[in-house]
């Protein structure tokens, strides 16, 4: 086993600001759906925005980042070993079986999250955020005068969003368990938050980057 | 490289917020400062009408009073008699109908339902003297009131059941040398009191509004800008612009809130995008009839009922009629919730002689519109519903005469004959009375455009964005808070519920068999 750096700072960072973001967007967006009175009917809106925006910023920064660094790279998904996987999760973890994919700097995404995480990526956020847009700029002001586009009401983009946010908490129930079944209960927690994680060690691979990294 | 790059985010995220500020704080007070400022300056006039010498004379009729303001405003009399304030009639365009005459002439509403028979009484507020029967003369100029609009000494009335000439006490002469641009004391002598009584029909329009707190109106209110009706109700060649619907079908000549407001009065863009569907008095008139009650359900079945040949008059807790032999029984309102409806600026009325269905309530006036009209927005309107006298054979409403000065002239407030009553409404405008009625339900919509609240005591957003709010009745289109659709709560919610089962029954089996697995090593080691 061996100490690796896996989860840069800009990495935590955008991990952590957009588990927040999607934890206040679901607060405010159960709010703005009826759900509760918490924040008071305006105010909901007003922060759902915000946090709206400052989401769409972190994804704007996040994209260049995944391409300046070739980090996109990672999420390319894969069907090799996906059945490994599954049948790790369904079967394997219970008896400790060994985790049937290896942990690298290189790859850190076992073919499942690959395929979960791609799918979030170009499928879910992409429909939350354009129909979150929608939803926000479907009327618009231009010169004094309030102008629509052509849609008849709210009712498709907002079941749309509704929907897709739905599906997103989903997600995050099982993300948030998944976390527990790392090397230990808590290694993955540890290494989104400092970055570190106990690997099995792979001599020439490591050597070779933290070679080429000096 | 890293920390460059978290900086500039934390840069980039800060001016953005700072430059949306920027933007919000663009004061909208400032548009209003201008305003108040503007409609503060009050009016002086550039004559002293009591320096005339053609106006020092003793009057002794009203209609000479007419003769000395036409020797001057030469111009005036025929351009006043064109106006529906004289006419009481106008030509409206009515799809499915086409272009009908209509106004207090000859429509019907459901409160004293109409003028037919009744003129000495209703008449009252016409801007004219004399009409009390058929046969008046809306040729003459010298039967124009001018001075119902005009007094500013605030001595003028118009007699009761007098078809519309003054009160026998007003000074003609005094009057004469103090006219000059209306009040809100002029308009309100009649649109305060229609119906029979103050705050009776509209509902947003009373005498409180004479002298009120800014909280009842914030715009007639002496607290705040104190605007005269004309302020707004602007006037060419007197035709006052402003529209109400119990009489108005078509969509001109309208006043709107944005004339002063623009259509983005408000900070928040998101409030000026619902100006697409929802209009400004739908949230800033969170109640109406905020002082004095106003006239909810009236039934005229119940009326008749007398103690000893006695009329009798019954009032409720705060001291309105809730009964009157002559009228029948009433329930009364104060600050009102107001109901909403989609209105497009065009409206229908009920037109004597229309056939109806009597097995749901007669709509008196029909506001058109719908969400899906580019031209409709939620309005929000005071409903009065009525159960009025109506031919079962002709099957059609009946225009009773009500008023007569005397006993044995057939008017139903003295003989209490509703036949008679019906026979002689009928003949007044030219119909006939089968000699069988019954009562039926009506409904009249008074849209609410008067007692605007301060901005900080509008309707908020929760009121109507949640399932019980405002708007439930109001069906066919999505509010967020108050619609959802069903099958993407059934779908989301189910991922959502799988997920956590799926979750907690992954976890016990890992508990399990860990568990299993740790009894199993402890036996080894034991052995």
């Amino acid at each position: 086993m061996k100490r690796v750096y896996i989860y840069k700072a800009y990495e935590r960072f955008w991990h952590w600001s957009q588990a927040f973001l999607v934890f206040f967007l679901a607060f405010t967006g159960f709010e703005i759906h009826g759900s509760f009175e918490f924040f008071g009917y305006k105010n909901a809106v007003m922060y759902h925005n915000m946090a709206a925006i400052s989401f769409l910023i972190l994804i704007a920064f996040t994209i260049f980042w995944h391409f300046a660094t070739g980090e996109w790279k990672q999420y390319i998904p894969t069907f090799t070993n996906i059945k490994a996987q599954i049948d790790y999760y369904l079967v394997g973890i219970f008896k400790k079986a060994p985790h049937p994919t290896r942990k690298t700097e290189l790859s850190k995404l076992n073919p499942l999250q690959k395929l979960v995480y791609f799918g979030l990526k170009v499928i879910l956020i992409p429909l939350l955020s354009i129909s979150g847009l929608l939803y926000m700029f479907y009327r618009y002001e231009s010169n004094g005068q309030i102008k629509s586009i052509n849609v008849d009401g709210l009712g498709g983009i907002a079941s749309v969003h509704t929907l897709v946010a739905l599906f997103m908490i989903a997600f995050v129930i099982v993300h948030l368990y998944l976390i527990t079944t790392g090397t230990t209960v808590f290694s993955n927690l540890k290494a989104m938050l400092t970055g570190y994680e106990e690997l099995e060690h792979d001599e020439d691979e490591s050597e070779e980057k933290e070679k080429t990294n000096e | 490289m890293k920390k460059i790059f978290i900086i500039l985010l934390i840069i980039t995220v800060i001016v953005i917020s700072l430059a949306t500020m920027l933007v919000k704080n663009q004061s909208t007070e400032s548009k209003l400062e201008i305003l108040k400022h503007r409609y503060s300056k009050k009016h002086i006039s550039s004559v002293d009408h009591a320096k005339f010498a053609i106006l020092q004379q003793q009057f002794k009729t009203p209609q000479d009073v007419t003769k000395a303001c036409i020797s001057c405003h030469t111009e005036r009399g025929k351009e006043f008699m064109h106006t529906s304030h004289w006419q009481w009639s106008r030509e409206e365009y009515i799809k499915g109908r086409g272009v009908v005459k209509l106004g207090k002439k000859n429509i019907l509403n459901n409160f004293c339902i109409g003028i037919s028979g009744s003129e000495q009484s209703c008449n009252r507020c016409h801007a004219g003297y004399g009409w009390g029967d058929k046969k008046f003369d809306f040729t003459k100029q010298e039967n124009i009131d001018c001075l119902v609009c005009h007094d500013n000494s605030g001595e003028y009335t118009k007699a009761t059941g007098g078809a519309g000439m003054p009160d026998s006490a007003v000074n003609l002469s005094k009057v004469a040398q103090h006219v000059g641009q209306s009040q809100k004391a002029n308009c309100g002598s009649c649109h305060f009191f229609g119906g029979g009584g103050n705050n009776v029909k509209h509902g947003d329009l009373e005498k409180a509004q004479l002298d009120c707190s800014r909280d009842v109106d914030v715009h007639m209110s002496g607290e705040g800008t104190d605007l005269r009706c004309a302020d707004c109700h602007t006037t060419d060649h007197h035709v006052i612009k402003g529209k109400m619907y119990s009489v108005s079908s078509m969509n001109k000549d309208r006043i709107s809130c944005s004339q002063c407001h623009t259509q983005t009065p408000h900070k928040d863009n998101i409030i000026n995008e619902h100006s697409v569907k929802v209009s400004c008095q739908a949230c800033h008139i969170p109640t109406y009839a905020k002082v004095n009650s106003t006239k909810m359900t009236w039934d005229w079945s119940k009326a008749g009922k007398l103690k000893n040949g006695e009329e009798i008059e019954e009032e409720d807790s705060l001291g309105n009629h809730s009964y009157m032999s002559i009228k029948g029984q009433f329930t009364w309102g104060r600050n009102v919730v107001p109901e909403y409806t989609w209105f497009n600026g065009t409206a229908d009325h009920y037109i004597i002689g229309d056939k109806v269905d009597t097995s749901k309530p007669i709509n008196m006036n029909t506001l058109h519109g719908d969400y899906c009209d580019p031209n409709a927005q939620i309005i929000p309107v005071k409903v009065h519903r009525t159960k009025q006298i109506y031919d079962t054979k002709y099957n059609q409403l009946i225009e009773p005469k009500l008023y007569s000065a005397h006993k044995g002239d057939g008017g139903y407030w003295k003989d209490f004959n509703w036949d008679t009553a019906a026979k002689l409404g009928m003949e007044g405008i030219g119909k006939k009375y089968s000699g069988h009625h019954t009562f039926v339900r009506t409904q009249m919509y008074w849209p609410l455009n008067h007692m605007v609240s301060p901005s900080d005591k509008s309707v908020s957003c929760i009121e109507c964005h949640s399932s019980d709010g405002r708007l439930k009745n109001l069906k066919g289109f999505y509010i967020p808070g108050r619609d959802e659709n069903s099958a993407v709560e059934f779908i989301g919610i189910g991922a959502i519920v799988s997920s956590i089962l799926g979750v907690i029954i992954h976890a016990l089996l890992r508990i399990f068999h860990n568990a299993k697995r740790n009894r199993k090593s402890n036996n080894l080691k034991e052995e």
